[in-house]
Formats: structure tokens, C-alpha cells, sequence
């Protein structure tokens, strides 16, 4: 049947390393430098999932992302695991969107690509992690959509079964295409790139669009179009002693227990093991 | 323009969501510290959910809005949200806010789009300024830096928050009153999703969020052998087991319901145990706020031991096994 399939992606700091991250005491900025900038892990579920529907349907996968220029390298390697071609919404208007004006671009974007079947996001993004993008894009683009997708079949356009995480559970739905959907990691297990899909990567076709490229109306656009407006920033204060205690294995289950104890943990009875005799 | 603030109710099963009682708590919290307080509305949707409304009263609501009609049994985004929209359109609230549950993820933003406002995510802490505007701090980086989120023009001004944030509110004497929603305007709709079944799947032991005591394990627990103890030992020690991310990736722990940290949940047990964990800052978020916070790893350098009241310093591989001796019942 040929899909077309839009995977949203977003570049951001490797969270690996947002132990690293500090705020500029005078400028009041968030001090980024050194942390490489990757595709947000549970995009990369999201276009797992294009690659295998479109292994199952034949279609294309086209990568959809608002971002600075600089992004190109971060994104190509989304095209590295096997995505046909790369949008990359870019301009210096966009900047300081919150999550109604980013998916507002991002919705233009994809109409003016000609839209698509399905929508592909993950879930939330490691570094705002605010897991809103995916249900706005869905209301801009005036398509249905789930959020927090485990398990999606389409046994044909009309008949799709999607699964979707609840609070010690789930819920399943029957839904159809055209529509918006945020993946949660369970869904799958995302592809290594190879080498060769590397190589393949920097020759696939890959677009900048701007402000002028796409039919927008500036009141929604970037800062001035962004409902939330930041504040100030500044790090939490969870310090702690940490006192460290050191000792024998012996030693150290001995303190766990004395301090449940003193916190009035009911520990009845317990055995520290027993040493033999000598005979 | 008022000053109301809306609270969202989710509930299952005929029970209410302890974190819609949490944040009916907070909104009676900012009310009281308004300078022009409006009042503490409720909104239930759901089918057979009129029973619910004397709770949500006595819990401080004073106007609860009932949205009930059997299409309306599972939750269904296509007509929950236009409810709310509709709602929102003909009252004007000052701030709505949510649970930053499964649903609230999905709402919330869908609502903020359709009436075109801003919704402050998974807040940990609502501040006022002094024109009785909100102030919501939210986690970015996975809680390493903290910023305040404002909504100035647009309303209402949304907030969503994790449960097990926020404090249980006590009752209080049920005043207000219930209000039917006309729902004759859902005839008109033709919704493309379709919910078939909603199935929990309720977790062994006591749950994660209501343990007084919790015991983690990270990557350093090691295998599966050694995971097992450590279900061992919160089971006897009435608590509830939970972890970072590593022990589902390598298929110890059975799911992310066990998983601490920005993107599972935030606990604030009396104790905290954790083993072999690192310390990575969604993890942190997650469970800096318990009493007391005990944490054994090897590496004397680890992050975890800077938020920790005691950093032991052992092998978990050996401390586990005896620990799980010590507590075993004779």
C-alpha cells in the first residue's frame, strides 16, 4: 500500500551526561559544553517502527525535525539507521518555542510535504522531557492520536490495533490512518547503524526549510507565539552529608539494620550467619 | 475573569486517583494564597461517576462539574477532550490542573492545543506572584536544573504533577455543589479511535508509590540471581522494590512501573535503600525527597552518595546475599 511515514525527531544533549550540566552563575544560562549532541533515545524507537511498518507496507520514512542548523549531523543519523530523507525546519524565528509553537512548525512542515499516513514520535524528549509535542502536533494536524504506544498493528489503513501504557496496565484501541502516535520504548528495539548505512546516510536527500519555505502565521511562531514564557532558572539544592561508611560486608548489613531499627522498622530477629568451631 | 482553579479528577475503577486528592489539596493550598481567591471547581468525566462527586466535595472542591454518559466509560481523547474545551471556553478558569499520569500526558497538551494556552509538565512545586499568577517550577536536564515556567497571557494557565509530589490533603466539610455537563453536543461527533478494553495488571506487593520503604537496585545489582534478592529483602521488610533503567534493559526487573526517575516515578518513602546505583540525575529526581536515604555502591566517587544521608562503600554482590540471610524468616 506505500506509506508515507513522518518520524519527529529531536536533537538534544546525550542525557548520559546531564551530571554535567551547569547554569552560567552571572549570564544565568544553562552551561551545555562538552555534551555531545545525539538523537533523543526514544526517537530512535520511533523510527524503528517506520523502518519495520515500511518493511511490512513499502512507503518512505521521512525524517521531520525543528531545530538549528548545526542539527544536520545529529539527524543524519536517523537517516544512518535507514530513514529515506530528512526535513530539518530551521530558522532563527523558531527559537524559543514552547511545545504549542514547535509542534505548530512542525505541523506546517508536514503539510507541506504533502502530509503523511502516520506520525511518529517518542513519547518525551530527555532534556525538557515535557511529552507534549506529539498530542499538540496531533490537534494542529487535526489528526486523532495516542500517546505512550507499546504495540501498533496495521492489518490495513482502516484497521489499525494500537496498545497503549496506563498506570499498571494498558489500554487498546482500534484506530485508522491517517493519524499521530508517541512510542514508548517497550515498543521495540532500535537498529545499530552500520557503516554502510552511514556512508548511505550523507547521500540521501536531506532539506533545510525556513520560515519563508512554510505557510505560517507569525502570532504562533517561536517566543512570541509560545503560550509559557521561561523564568528563572537555578539548581536544585538535594544535597545531602553522605557520609560514607566503610567496613566489612558484616559491618554493613549490621549498619542497615541498626538504622532501620532506629527508624522504627520492625526488624524481629536477624542472623549475621554462624562461625563453625574447630573440632 | 476569575480566579478558579480546576482540578481534573481521574479515578478507576469507582476509586479516585490519590493524585487528583493531592492536587485538590494544592488548589485549596493557592486559593488561600490568593490575594482574590476564585474557587476550587472539580471536573469529573467518566460513565457512573456521580458517586464520586460527594469525595471530591469533601476534599475541598466547591463546585464539582459531572460529565457522564456511558460513551464516555473508557477514556476516549476524541470526546474528553472536547469536554474540557467546550468547558473551558464557557468558564474562563484562571488554572487547571492535572495529574501527570498516562492520561494527564495526553489530555493536557491536547487541551492546551484546542484552546491555544500553556501547560507547565510534571511540576514539582506552584508558586503565585503577586498578581495571582502561576508560577510552576518545572525539572529539565532530568532535575538537574530547575526552572520557573510562566503562562502570562493565556489561559488557563495548566500544570500537570507527578503523583506522590504533593502532600494528601486532609477533608474538610463538604460544601458546593454538583453540576450536570450537557453532553447533547457529543452526538455530533465522529470519533476515529476506538477503545476496546482497559486491563491493569496489579503489581505484587505493596505499591511502589505508597511503600514506606524502598528498595532500589541500578546496574551495579549485577544478574538476575542477585536482583532476586533484593525482591527478597523488600518483601520481608514490607517495602516495595524499584529501579533505574538498566535493571529492565537486561530484563532483571519485570518493568518500567518499578522504574524511579524523571521519566518513571517520583516515591517519598520514609526510607530509601538503593544498591549498585550510580546516581544519574533522572534517577535522582525521582527520590531525593524520601526521609531517609541509605545507598551502598563501590565506587566512593559515586553521584548517588552526594544526595545520600549514608554512602556505604561495598561490593552489593556481597552485602545482598547476607543482607537477604539476615532478614530470612527462621
Amino acid at each position: 500500500m506505500g506509506l508515507n511515514i513522518v518520524v519527529c525527531v529531536k536533537p538534544i544533549p546525550d542525557p548520559e551526561k546531564y551530571n554535567e550540566i551547569t547554569i552560567d552563575p552571572v549570564n544565568k544560562t544553562i552551561v551545555r559544553e562538552g555534551i555531545p549532541t545525539i538523537i533523543n533515545p526514544i526517537d530512535k524507537h520511533a523510527i524503528e517502527e517506520a523502518l519495520k511498518i515500511k518493511e511490512q507496507y513499502g512507503g518512505k520514512v521521512i525524517l521531520m525535525s525543528m531545530a538549528p542548523p548545526n542539527a544536520k549531523e545529529t539527524i543524519q543519523e536517523g537517516l544512518a539507521m535507514g530513514a529515506d530523507e530528512a526535513y530539518l525546519l530551521s530558522d532563527k524565528k523558531f527559537a524559543g518555542a514552547d511545545t504549542l509553537a514547535t509542534s505548530y512548525v512542525l505541523a506546517q512542515g508536514i503539510k507541506k510535504i504533502g502530509g503523511a499516513d502516520l506520525v511518529l514520535t517518542g513519547t518525551e524528549s530527555g532534556d525538557g522531557a515535557t511529552a507534549q509535542v506529539s498530542s499538540q502536533l496531533g490537534e494542529w494536524l487535526d489528526l486523532p492520536h495516542l500517546w505512550g504506544v507499546i504495540e501498533c498493528n496495521i492489518k490495513n489503513p482502516d484497521d489499525i490495533y494500537i496498545k497503549t501504557k496506563i498506570e499498571n496496565g494498558y489500554m487498546e484501541w482500534a484506530g485508522r490512518l491517517p493519524m499521530v502516535m508517541a512510542v514508548s520504548r517497550e515498543i521495540n528495539k532500535p537498529r545499530y547503524t552500520t557503516i554502510m548505512g552511514v556512508m548511505k546516510a550523507k547521500k540521501k536527500p536531506f532539506t533545510i526549510l525556513t520560515f519563508a519555505d512554510l505557510e505560517l502565521d507569525e502570532n504562533y511562531v517561536g517566543l512570541a507565539g509560545s503560550p509559557t514564557q521561561p523564568g528563572e532558572i537555578f539548581t536544585p539544592e538535594i544535597g545531602r552529608k553522605g557520609e560514607l561508611v566503610k567496613g566489612s560486608k558484616e559491618e554493613l548489613v549490621q549498619f542497615i539494620i541498626e538504622k532501620l531499627r532506629a527508624n522504627g522498622i520492625n526488624v524481629e530477629k536477624f542472623t549475621l550467619g554462624c562461625e563453625g568451631g574447630q573440632n | 475573569m476569575n480566579k478558579d482553579i480546576w482540578v481534573y479528577i481521574e479515578h478507576a475503577e469507582g476509586k479516585i486517583a490519590n493524585v487528583s486528592l493531592e492536587l485538590l489539596g494544592e488548589a485549596i493550598r493557592i486559593k488561600n494564597n490568593m490575594q482574590k481567591p476564585g474557587q476550587v471547581v472539580a471536573v469529573i468525566i467518566g460513565s457512573d461517576v456521580r458517586g464520586l462527586a460527594p469525595k471530591v466535595l469533601e476534599y475541598g472542591a466547591q463546585e464539582v462539574y459531572i460529565a457522564e454518559d456511558p460513551r464516555l466509560k473508557l477514556y476516549h481523547p476524541e470526546y474528553y477532550g472536547v469536554i474540557l474545551e467546550q468547558l473551558i471556553k464557557e468558564n474562563d478558569p484562571h488554572i487547571f490542573l492535572m495529574g501527570a499520569t498516562y492520561l494527564g500526558s495526553q489530555l493536557a497538551p491536547m487541551v492546551a492545543a484546542k484552546v491555544k494556552t500553556g501547560v507547565a509538565a510534571h511540576c514539582i512545586e506552584l508558586k503565585l506572584d503577586d498578581q495571582d499568577n502561576l508560577i510552576a517550577v518545572v525539572p529539565a536536564f532530568g532535575g538537574k536544573v530547575l526552572g520557573d515556567i510562566l503562562c502570562p497571557k493565556h489561559r488557563p494557565q495548566m500544570a500537570t504533577i507527578k503523583p506522590g509530589i504533593l502532600n494528601k490533603p486532609d477533608k474538610t466539610e463538604a460544601s458546593g455543589e454538583i453540576v450536570d455537563i450537557d453532553l447533547n453536543f457529543l452526538d455530533k461527533l465522529k470519533p476515529v479511535l476506538k477503545p476496546l478494553s482497559l486491563c491493569r495488571e496489579e503489581p505484587k506487593g505493596v505499591p511502589l508509590e505508597e511503600a514506606e520503604i524502598v528498595v532500589c537496585g541500578g546496574w551495579g545489582v549485577g544478574d538476575k540471581e542477585h536482583w532476586q534478592l533484593l525482591e527478597k529483602i523488600a518483601e520481608r521488610l514490607g517495602g516495595a522494590v524499584a529501579c533505574t533503567r538498566p535493571p529492565i534493559d537486561e530484563g532483571w526487573a519485570p518493568g518500567e512501573h518499578m522504574m524511579i526517575g524523571t521519566s518513571g516515578k517520583s516515591v517519598r518513602p520514609k526510607i530509601y535503600l538503593g544498591f549498585g546505583i550510580s546516581g544519574a540525575t533522572h534517577h535522582i529526581c525521582g527520590m531525593k525527597d524520601a526521609g531517609l536515604i541509605i545507598s551502598l555502591n563501590k565506587d566512593e566517587q559515586a553521584e548517588i552518595f552526594k544526595v545520600s544521608d549514608f554512602g556505604l562503600v561495598g561490593d552489593v554482590k556481597e552485602v545482598l546475599p547476607l543482607l537477604e540471610e539476615a532478614f530470612r524468616l527462621k
